[in-house]
């Protein structure tokens, strides 16, 4: 047991391709971080696990050593999961006194050196807003999942809605960029909270992941892969000495080596318009250099962020698009239509924002119809009808639900059938 | 900077591009600042080991000026941004500066909680009984009857005692000063950032410009002399008549006691999880 154990950790050190392989460092007054031990013992076969579990052992895998949390249905288990994980693993985990505090301290943590993330649900995450907006500003990596349920406001705290597709690109004041990431099985939930954490590392920034409350609470079988097969990006440390040292520097691909408090470096971090050094304003061009970096670190590295799934889209003639929970049910919705001889196929976003334009556009140049099935009064159609505008309004079919209640295999299917 | 004479304040200050300052003539904050950095510079700390932490408003501006790890955030949240700094990095320390409108308004719930947690932070409040950056709106430390420019016609609400809240919320240093009272102010600020635990010091402070004029109080210089005289420390008030201590600022260390801090009971219960192997 031990000597297999630790060929798997020789693996996993070679394995990630970072620029920096600095750790995260643990609590200076505790143990050794046993993270890396932890990891390299636990049992990797086929266990039945949920949604929120396997968002938690994501965050874990990824390297997250730091949770800020308030409890909220559905996502709860997140924290309670994280709880009994991070000291185990000399990470931190506090239960704040809101979600505001929460996200306000995953990002102090960020900027101290860790590895942070939260996990909350729409009440939470309409409070998170304003610290998602200084996370991005002040281009601070941190991961915030968000278990959508129905709203707005208290609305049904255990009943699914994709309603906080648009609150996840445009939630916070100003303008800002976005990474969210939305998956649609349990183990899609471990891979994307992991490749959130690498992004939100990469890109410096707050990125959302978003999760359906079905799938939160919804029990897979799941194999998780080994530490071996897990690709972990850490954020890029500076090499300059610290009088060199700029904050918000940037190479050709807009991203900039972060330091973090305590290493010597005593930068200044602002919610502020600043300079590339982090400090305040008020100058006309230095406030749209600083806009200007925010936006294009999104669009120069659109093809690395963009992540979109095609299924039977060879010869479609009617296209789905549909994202998360909505997505299994088109899929099974498809396999009875292509039985039936009905060319149907599917396109779903991993990543939903920054929105994938030219894949969307490519893709759907053959088909006629394209059907949008989502849980909420109609988000998502309204990027695909940005999309299509040359095709006449009759092309693109609307299946909207806001009861409670997940579109079924059958709603879809009837739509399809009306179309074929 | 040839003719200038070297304080030990210049050595903390970051010169380039950060100056002038924001705040008004006769504003106590820059009394505040100084006595922060000569309790600092008195203290043999590495400055790469404190992280200055603030939100927003008149008081919050300070963060910028120094030569520590600094970080401006959001209204009422510097507590929180704060928590999250210390619990990753617990050798640091970590001074919050903030003022009575973003401590005990939009930010009282994180203040009552980092008392509660006992977590070692030292909270520096400037109390300047007014929303100053905003122009001069009524804040939870308002005096009942005083005028601002949403209280045109004084007023009707009570206002907090700021110490007490702390006490009540459990924070195990509390201290009140005032901005006259440099020297005082100076040793406290040493003493909270020693103390093993959640400090918060009130600095009674003057803002002449806006609260001063609303309400009469004759200048900076006035304002000054008005602490000085309708100040007591705490080791007189027994001393005195009543009628002496009425309405008056009562000075010094209201609270010094140790209990279990927040980041040291965090990694006492990693330590117990990781020697039980999580059983």
């Amino acid at each position: 047991m031990l000597k297999k154990d630790k060929t798997k950790k020789e693996k996993a050190v070679a394995k990630p391709k970072t620029k920096s392989v600095a750790p995260a460092e643990p609590l200076a007054s505790k143990p050794d971080s046993k993270l890396e031990e932890l990891q390299q013992t636990r049992e990797r076969k086929n266990v039945l696990m949920q949604g929120n579990e396997a968002v938690a052992y994501g965050a874990l895998d990824a390297g997250v050593n730091f949770f800020a949390g308030y409890p909220i249905t559905p996502s709860t288990e997140i924290a309670e999961i994280l709880s009994a994980e991070l000291p185990k693993r000399g990470g931190v985990f506090v239960q704040m006194e809101d979600e505001i505090a929460s996200i306000c301290a995953i990002t102090g943590a960020s900027l101290a050196g860790a590895k942070s993330l939260t996990a909350t649900s729409g009440p939470g995450f309409s409070l998170m807003q304003e610290g998602i907006g200084f996370a991005k500003i002040t281009e601070t990596p941190c991961v915030v999942v968000n278990v959508q349920r129905m709203g707005p406001s208290t609305g049904m705290p255990t009943s699914p809605a994709q309603a906080d597709i648009m609150q996840s690109r445009w939630g916070s004041h100003g303008d800002s960029p976005a990474i969210v990431l939305y998956p649609d099985s349990v183990k899609e939930s471990y891979e994307l909270t992991i490749r959130a954490v690498n992004l939100s590392e990469k890109y410096r920034t707050c990125v959302i992941l978003l999760l359906d409350e079905v799938l939160g609470h919804m029990r897979e079988a799941v194999q998780l892969p080994d530490m071996a097969n897990v690709r972990v990006i850490n954020r890029i440390k500076p090499t300059v000495p610290p009088r060199w040292y700029k904050h918000y520097d940037e190479n050709q691909k807009y991203l900039s080596p972060l330091a973090s408090y305590g290493e010597g470096y005593r930068f200044h971090v602002t919610g502020l318009t600043h300079d590339s050094h982090g400090f305040p304003t008020n100058k006309a061009n230095e406030a749209a250099d600083m806009m200007e970096r925010l936006r294009k670190k999104i669009v120069y590295n659109i093809r690395d962020l963009v992540q979109i799934e095609s299924h039977e889209m060879e010869d479609a003639k009617i296209a789905i698009f549909a994202a998360g929970i909505t997505a299994r049910a088109a899929k099974a919705a498809i396999a009875i239509a292509r039985k039936e001889g009905i060319k149907v196929g599917l396109l779903r976003p991993l990543t939903i924002w920054p929105f994938p334009d030219e894949a969307v556009r490519k893709m759907l140049r053959n088909v006629d119809t394209v059907i949008v099935p989502e849980l909420n009064q109609g988000q998502l159609i309204h990027e695909i009808e940005r999309l299509t505008k040359e095709k006449s309004d009759s092309s693109i079919i609307k299946l909207q639900r806001v009861n409670g209640q997940l579109i079924t295999p059958n709603d879809i299917l009837r739509k399809i059938k009306g179309v074929s | 900077m040839a003719n200038i004479p070297q304080r030990i304040i210049h050595e903390y200050l970051r010169h380039d591009k950060k100056f002038p300052h924001v705040w008004c003539a006769g504003c106590s904050n820059g009394i505040v600042l100084g006595a922060i950095i000569r309790a600092i510079a008195s203290m043999d700390l590495n400055r790469d080991d404190i992280t200055m932490v603030s939100g927003i408003g008149c008081s919050s501006r300070m963060p910028v000026y120094v030569d520590f790890n600094t970080l401006h955030t959001l209204h009422g949240r510097s507590i929180a941004y704060a928590t999250g700094v210390k619990l990753h990095k617990p050798h640091m320390k970590v001074i919050v500066v903030t003022g009575d409108g973003d401590c005990t308004a939009i930010g009282g719930n994180h203040l009552i909680h980092a008392a509660r947690r006992n977590i070692d932070l030292t909270v520096i409040l400037i109390n300047n009984n007014i929303y100053g950056m905003t122009g001069g709106q009524c804040s939870p430390t308002t005096p009942h009857e005083a005028i601002a420019t949403t209280a045109p016609y004084g007023n009707i609400e009570p206002d907090f005692n700021i110490c007490n809240l702390a006490m009540g919320a459990g924070a195990s240093f509390v201290a009140r000063t005032t901005a006259f009272h440099v020297q005082e102010m100076q040793g406290i600020i040493k003493d909270a950032i020693d103390h093993p635990g959640f400090s918060l010091i009130e600095v009674v402070s003057a803002c002449p410009v806006i609260f001063g004029r609303l309400n009469k109080k004759g200048g900076a210089p006035q304002m000054m002399k008005d602490f000085r005289d309708n100040s007591v420390p705490l080791a007189a008030v027994d001393k005195l008549p009543p009628e002496k201590v009425e309405g008056k600022i009562i000075r010094g260390v209201l609270r010094k006691d140790v209990r279990p801090e927040f980041c040291s009971e965090y990694a006492a219960l990693c330590k117990r999880v990781q020697e039980k192997g999580g059983e």
